[in-house]
């Protein structure tokens, strides 16, 4: 499909972000188009999750801005639905998983209210989509590790957000269920036109589902459609000398 | 009403308006908050004597309710810096409160008799004879003083039910969707320094620092739901007033000490013999399991070697 371009669902401008003195994020621009599936590419230490929290405000940036589909951040949020790459939970917290589905719709049902009909539906869809309906009433600590993971991924579908924004969603998720996601989102998309914003390492995956990527080391090196971006040329700039057909470029070097 | 009803209704009132708050605290990490209150009041008691010439109990409650406050709100404040684990903030918030009360002891009331137990900490053995009189009928002080605190506690976890929930869980994702997990920890809060220093006035520092711990620890061993480990901790606070009443008459020891010792042993039972995740029911369930599945193989080659 052809992304519209006119209002992008995530945008940031002249984004610099460091931890102490060192920059994570160097003066990066980058446009995430709406009613697409877009994916952000580089190796570790790149800056790709520090980029997804600058530009939803949950981590302070040194200068530049983010706009989400033309808002600012702060006011937008509502329309966002984020996984981290880790989930810093307690584990052994006395809760199920359709418990913590629930949540997805929390923000929907407001202060002081319960959630509605309406709202247990979609968690039961959301949980369904994700293949973890056997499991709805298992405490959440007694799950497999990308069983857990999807959960995380049904409360973000449950939150029926503008804005799917997930940070390696399928780290640990077998490759059966991370195929039918992944044909999930692009579900999503087509049909009910939701922008996806994903990191992602599996370079080929990006390159047959998904439509925009940024290819980031440190400083934004491309960012456009996938055919015409991830030329071996650009993948060599992102990666470094380092073998770019593997995966994750573990300690490539860089030159900030 | 009987003594023995007044003293046991006491009791079982604190321990549901502190069960219904415990559970949160020791999801939360901050289990001994109550503690930390205890000996925080301690300025309190002597800035209201400072001020108002009095020992007074309405004035010792407030003062004592004004540095419980700020012994809660400081140690929230300093968990919320990031910099400060739970545990050391407490550490670090009630020594310093104490000492300056002792301080303030030393300086100005060195010849009256100002301590804790003399002033806020009650003895519910005493319940029954402190009444009040509203509008001519006669009523028990800490069971209209409990219950009303227990049914505000009631109304708060009902209405910020969800809202306890997510952001005690998930804070960063309450954060994200609007559920501040900082005005949700401060109302928990307060909840938990007006509770404690009007249960102190009512029963004492022990019975309220037991209960509002102990039934909760066990209940988390005995459910995987929020909603039943709530339930549960109030249960078990029931128990150890009806059982510590009891077991306090049949060997004539002190009533608050019994019930926090029962509350203690129905733990011990709950660590031992919980069903779900008792160390009993642990080794039992696997000892069952390693037979099963040792049956299971031996049927499965005896299978093949007939097969075969
Ligand atoms: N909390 C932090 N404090 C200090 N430095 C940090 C912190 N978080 C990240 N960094 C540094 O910032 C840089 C970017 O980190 P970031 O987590 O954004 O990388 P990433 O691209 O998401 O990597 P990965 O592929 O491993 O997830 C790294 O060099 C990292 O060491
Ligand atoms: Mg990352």
């Amino acid at each position: 499909m052809a992304p519209a371009l006119d209002i992008p669902a995530l945008e940031v401008a002249h984004l610099t972000v460091s931890y102490g003195s060192t920059p994570a994020l160097w003066d990066v621009d980058a446009t995430f188009p709406s009613g697409a599936m877009s994916a952000i590419v580089g190796p570790n230490g790149s800056g790709k999750s520090t980029l997804i929290a600058a530009a939803l405000g949950l981590v302070p940036s040194d200068s530049g801005r983010s706009t989400i589909f033309g808002r600012p951040a702060k006011e937008a949020m509502r329309r966002v639905a984020y996984v981290p790459q880790r989930e810093s939970v307690d584990w052994d917290f006395p809760i199920t998983v359709r418990e913590v589905v629930e949540m997805g719709r929390y923000a929907e049902a407001g202060w002081l209210r319960r959630i509605s009909r309406s709202d247990r539906a979609i968690v039961d869809g959301a949980i369904e989509r994700v293949g973890m309906a056997p499991y709805s009433r298992r405490q959440i600590g007694q799950l497999s590790g990308g069983q857990r993971q999807r959960v995380f991924i049904a409360r973000a579908l449950a939150q029926e957000a503008d804005l799917l924004v997930f940070d390696e969603p399928f780290a640990g998720v077998d490759a059966r269920t991370e195929a039918a996601l992944l044909s999930l989102l692009a579900q999503l998309r087509d049909r009910e036109g939701r922008s996806v914003v994903m990191v992602h390492h599996d370079l080929q995956t990006v390159r047959s589902m998904v439509d925009w990527v940024l290819l980031l080391n440190v400083r934004a090196i491309a960012c456009g459609p996938v055919a015409s971006t991830m030329t071996p040329d650009n993948l060599r700039r992102v990666y470094g000398a380092a073998d770019i057909g593997a995966p994750a470029a573990e300690g490539a070097a860089w030159v900030p | 009403m009987s003594d023995a009803m007044i003293i046991v209704l006491t009791a079982g009132l604190t321990a549901t308006a502190l069960a219904l708050l415990g559970p949160f605290l020791v999801l939360r990490r901050v289990a001994l908050m109550g503690d930390a209150v205890s000996h925080a009041v301690l300025p309190g008691i002597v800035a209201a004597f400072l001020v108002f010439q009095t020992r007074a109990p309405l004035v010792v409650i407030l003062g004592a309710a004004a540095f419980a406050l700020i012994c809660v709100l400081a140690i929230e404040a300093l968990r919320g810096t990031g910099l400060v684990a739970s545990d050391a903030a407490i550490g670090l918030v009630f020594p310093a409160l104490f000492a300056l009360g002792v301080l303030g002891i030393h300086r100005y009331a060195a010849n009256i008799h100002l301590d804790l137990d003399s002033t806020i900490y009650g003895e519910i053995a005493f319940a029954p004879f402190r009444t009040l009189d509203l509008g001519g009928v006669e009523v028990v002080r800490s069971v209209l003083i409990m219950g009303v605190v227990a049914a505000v506690n009631l109304g708060l976890i009902t209405l910020l039910w969800k809202e306890l929930k997510v952001t005690s869980f998930d804070p960063d994702f309450a954060r994200s969707i609007r559920f501040s997990p900082t005005v949700v920890a401060r109302l928990l809060l307060i909840a938990v320094a007006v509770t404690a220093v009007t249960a102190f006035e009512s029963v004492g520092a022990i019975l309220v620092v037991a209960l509002l711990i102990v039934p909760a620890a066990a209940a988390y061993l005995m459910t995987d739901r929020l909603v039943a480990m709530v339930a549960i901790a109030v249960a078990i606070g029931w128990v150890s007033s009806v059982v510590g009443y009891a077991g306090a008459v049949e060997v004539d020891a002190s009533i608050a000490g019994a019930m926090g010792l029962t509350a203690a042993v129905i733990f011990g039972i709950a660590l031992l013999a919980s069903p779900r995740h008792g160390l009993i029911a642990r080794a039992v369930r696997r000892a069952r399991t390693r037979r099963a599945v040792e049956r299971a193989l031996a049927e499965e080659r005896g299978a093949q070697g007939a097969g075969a």
